[in-house]
């Protein structure tokens, strides 16, 4: 009993304390996939909040995105031409998914919609592997001028190594969120978006057009989705595997509250971090692994003391 | 004109609250019965019995019980995957142990354990409502798959890590394992889906099912009416896990006869949601043609290019497979959102009518 105690409340720390090298670059890790989390967290967020509907399919339309870049790449089209084209992809997607799935399902029950996206989930693995094969590819990071070197650091006595493309992807994923707020608050649609977010049919009396809102954050969260592909594709290969791990974006969206764009960064990042740490530190002491179930159930620990998220908005319910 | 209630009237209470109140209904219900014990055995050959008849059983059941959770007591859960792999397991420790004991027993037990997997899982609900106890049922899944995958002591420490169905014997039939043949197994299954879908279909009408609905339809309103929302959310979870627990005890031991952790993933907690909102949100009919729909459907798509000759390599087939699946199921959403059993409704009513327009 002592031995187990120890091993949960002592040793990870002394372990910490003797390898901070090794701490830090644990902690790097956790950020770099909790920036990650935290991207895709931000496409369910951003249609969340303007259309009520869970996107299950937000992890496979990052899939789609970059698979589509790839697929375009390998038939010849120049790297930056292919990027363009993958975004005209995006907005056609956007615009057909609020013809075809939203718009004949307007005021249905929100369970209803979250069973619409996931047959769009099944509907775009089906012709993403038809269009573009179902086996790995590897990402065209070079091409798009993305480093790939690393930088080695002497931090303790020990060595720290930060993937160049790590950085870059927490610098993209800043300039995504900063032109996301700029766009939200500075311009007119973005108003109209915070509008539609507040109140459907408010909005809707004051001449604001549900559906070309509903296109605008589609195509939103399909470029956060590109995005989040090219950098996901980049570590590692583009497959459909990744729509497993974007699965993890939910107990982030639970941390932030499904309606919170800073609560999805922060949520990601604490997931990120925590998983990391909780893996090294205390995942051998019950055999690895815990990666997969971990981030559940520290947002179930957190959703027992905030059922609405850290910044989710309070629940107030009539009868 | 032939499906038409008048002049049936019911003497007593008893006879008001029947299950099928209709004798239209029992006559059918009494002759599909009969055809799925007499004649399906002895007309289908084995790949029917298989492929389409066990499986579509066995996921009718797991989808009665996520049904009961999802659909009656309205709380949305994605881990029946897990709660069908912790009844497989424990039928399989059972088993293990106890070999002696019938292997029915076994089944039927295994659920209680997976109920209480379900019971502890389900405490959360008190609080957390919605999506996010969708994602908290997550949890669950994610955990279960981990456990199955790492706690060498539920596989018996064998290398494949894969669960193994063992010969067991009922009258001195082999009802489970490599020597049973297809029929058998058929009826087994058969026999207790139908034992449990009737005792369901009790539950649902009594005081469980009623304050159950209450809790779904407004939980804040059903606790001032007088219910209590934790023992009855609980009861809703343990009742849906044991439901789930013994398909999970079927599907390994009657159908797959070999199991590892990949048979109860996320895929299949997805699969049996789906089962449940195409076939319909609250009714048990609903959740078996909701598993017929959505098991089969694939198994005709592969079937069509062979039956026109048209030669299409397997990949595109199944990839296309995923299209369409996915496209019906948006296209039956936006066409009947209150799924199959609705249609099915709709159709009596014009039945009721037919030949006279009014």
């Amino acid at each position: 009993m002592g031995g187990i105690l120890y091993g949960v409340f002592v040793d990870p720390f002394i372990q910490m304390g003797s390898a901070p090298d090794l701490l830090l670059q644990v902690l790097w890790e956790g950020f770099v996939s909790g920036t990650l989390y935290a991207l895709i967290a931000l496409g369910f967020v951003l249609i969340f909040k303007a259309s009520g509907v869970f996107n299950f399919a937000q992890g496979i339309m990052v899939v789609f995105g970059a698979l589509s870049l790839v697929g375009l790449f390998a038939i010849g089209v120049p790297a930056f031409l292919a990027l363009f084209l993958c975004l005209i992809i995006m907005g056609v997607l956007a615009f057909t998914v609020e013809r075809a799935v939203l718009r004949p399902l307007v005021n249905q029950e929100p369970i209803i919609l979250f069973m619409a996206t996931i047959g769009l989930n099944y509907f775009l693995i089906g012709l993403g592997e038809l269009v573009f094969g179902g086996e790995p590819k590897t990402m065209i990071t070079s091409e798009l001028g993305l480093p790939t070197g690393s930088w080695d650091f002497d931090v303790f006595g020990g060595l720290v190594i930060i993937q160049q493309l790590d950085v870059a992807a927490a610098v993209i994923a800043c300039i995504l969120v900063g032109g996301l707020a700029v766009f939200f608050n500075k311009t007119r649609i973005g108003r109209a978006l915070r509008a539609v977010a507040d109140d459907h049919q408010a909005a809707l009396s004051v001449g604001i057009s549900l559906n070309q809102i509903w296109v605008i954050v589609w195509f939103a969260s399909g470029i956060v989705a590109l995005a989040t592909g090219i950098m996901w594709g980049a570590k590692s290969d583009v497959s459909f595997a990744l729509s497993i791990v974007a699965l993890k974006a939910l107990p982030v969206l639970i941390l932030g509250g499904f309606t919170s764009i800073p609560g999805a960064i922060v949520g990601g990042l604490i997931i990120g971090f925590s998983e990391k740490l909780a893996e090294f530190y205390w995942g051998p002491l019950v055999g690895g692994s815990i990666e997969s179930w971990f981030p559940y159930f520290l947002a179930l620990i957190f959703l027992w003391f905030r059922p609405q998220g850290l910044f989710g908005e309070k629940l107030i319910e009539r009868v | 004109m032939l499906y038409r209630e008048a002049g049936q009237f019911k003497t007593s209470y008893r006879a008001d609250q029947s299950v099928f109140p209709i004798r239209q209904d029992q006559i059918g219900i009494a002759l599909l019965i009969a055809v799925m014990f007499l004649v399906v055995p002895f007309t289908m050959n084995d790949f029917w019995l298989n492929s389409i008849m066990i499986p579509t059983l066995v996921f009718a059941l797991a989808a009665i019980g996520l049904n009961l959770l999802t659909g009656y007591a309205g709380q949305l859960s994605l881990g029946t995957g897990g709660f069908m792999g912790v009844g497989a397991y424990a039928c399989y420790k059972l088993a293990t142990i106890f070999p002696d004991v019938n292997i029915i027993v076994h089944i039927l037990l295994s659920g209680f354990f997976a109920a209480g997997v379900g019971f502890i899982f389900g405490l959360p609900s008190l609080r957390i409502k919605g999506f996010y106890l969708a994602v908290a049922t997550l949890a669950s899944q994610f955990f279960l798959e981990w456990a199955f995958g790492r706690v060498a002591w539920l596989y018996n420490y064998n290398d494949s890590g894969a669960i193994e169905v063992p010969t067991r014997m009922l009258f001195d039939l082999p009802i489970t394992g490599a020597t049973a043949t297809s029929t058998t197994r058929y009826i087994v299954v058969l026999s207790i889906v139908i034992g449990l879908t009737w005792i369901a279909s009790n539950i649902v009408r009594g005081r469980f099912g009623r304050s159950w609905m209450a809790v779904r339809d407004m939980d804040v309103a059903a606790e001032l009416i007088g219910i209590r929302l934790l023992p009855t959310k609980l009861t809703a979870f343990a009742i849906s896990s044991y439901y789930a627990g013994v398909a999970g005890a079927l599907m390994v031991f009657m159908w797959l006869g070999a199991a590892e952790v990949e048979s109860f993933d996320i895929n299949h907690s997805f699969l049996i949601l789906f089962m449940v909102i195409i076939g319909g949100l609250g009714s048990l009919l609903g959740s078996f043609l909701g598993a017929a729909f959505i098991w089969n459907l694939p198994i005709l798509l592969r079937s069509i290019p062979e039956t026109f000759g048209v030669a299409v390599n397997a990949s595109t087939v199944e990839h296309l497979q995923f299209m369409i699946v996915g496209a019906l199921i948006i296209f039956f959403l936006i066409v009947e959102p209150h799924g199959l059993a609705r249609l099915w409704q709709i159709a009596k009513e014009k039945l009721r009518r037919w030949p006279f327009p009014y």
